[in-house]
């Protein structure tokens, strides 16, 4: 059951990321990787919400399953990240890479902190 | 990054070498399915047919992918106070694996356009996680553990670039 969960999550998550990226894409002109970043940051706040689910309420597992490795760990990616901000580097865009790597880093975190909350205050 | 104004430039001694492999296209290897750069205007698009059929290797691709990981999960569990090696692991293999097919499909072969949203979007897109490596930082932070938290986050950020900087440079070194 948890195994066809996660399946069922990564179905739905990967597909979403690649739609997300590449809608993010065509609509700026700049350097900076916003469609990862957003893909990136936005699983990280759903993420955060159901981590803050579960301490404040009784999540069933096989929701956790689909939310959580199956839907928030597909929609997110780690290789397609360091991959952009590697060819930002080459590309010699120094700053633009090293904004890519520490901004997501933080942006996630807070994402998932402000996620965990509004989840606690709806349903602890 | 600006644009050069060619005109405010001393004159060049000859045309710029053009940039080959994957130093020829765009940052984010999602976008390298159109045509690049892109035209101006209206944003391009693809034809209904083939936008499935990559949706659906992408599915494919990250139903696989997100398998492998959670199987990793069972295998080697982590304690929630400790240093998460499995992510850690996940994450960085999944970065050298990147940099291995990034070479390989744009600088040694070419592939069937299908291949880069099967195995780079879809199996390593949803292998690898960013989402999971945020919590896992989270958690430590929650248990008091900031050591062990700032350690992990730049740890895992390291170790990522340099993974697919080595593996791409292996691979050139290999087959290009």
């Amino acid at each position: 059951m948890n195994w066809l969960m996660v399946v069922l999550g990564a179905l739905a998550g990967a597909p979403l990321r690649y739609l997300t990226d590449r809608a993010v894409q065509v609509r700026h002109t700049t350097v900076f990787p916003w469609g990862t970043f957003g893909v990136n940051v936005t699983a990280c706040a759903l993420l955060g919400f159901l981590t803050g689910a579960t301490t404040a309420a009784t999540v069933p597992p096989a929701l956790q399953h689909l939310v959580g490795p199956g839907l928030c760990a597909t929609l997110s990616t780690y290789s397609t990240y360091s991959f952009e901000t590697l060819r930002l580097a080459e590309a010699g865009a120094k700053f633009f890479a090293a904004a890519n790597a520490l901004v997501s880093v933080l942006a996630g975190l807070g994402a998932a902190y402000l996620a965990g909350a509004l989840a606690t205050a709806l349903l602890g | 990054m600006t644009r050069e104004h060619p005109e405010d430039d001393a004159p060049a001694p000859g045309p710029e070498p053009k940039p080959t492999g994957w130093a020829a296209e765009p940052a984010d290897p999602d976008t390298a399915i159109d045509p690049w750069p892109p035209k101006p205007g209206r944003p391009s698009r693809t034809p209904a047919r083939e936008q499935a059929a990559i949706l659906s290797v992408i599915a494919l691709g990250g139903a696989l992918g997100a398998c492998a990981r959670y199987g990793a999960t069972l295998i080697w569990p982590t304690d929630p106070t400790a240093f998460p090696w499995t992510t850690f692991w996940t994450n960085v293999s999944g970065c050298a694996a990147m940099g291995v097919l990034m070479v390989l499909i744009t600088e040694r072969f070419t592939v069937h356009p299908l291949v880069r949203p099967f195995l780079g979007t879809g199996v390593l897109g949803g292998f690898t996680t960013f989402s999971t490596a945020t919590i896992d930082t989270q958690r430590l932070l929650d248990g008091g553990r900031l050591a062990t938290a700032l350690l992990y986050v730049s740890a895992t950020l390291a170790a990522a670039l340099a993974a697919v900087w080595a593996a791409a440079a292996l691979t050139r070194r290999a087959v290009v």
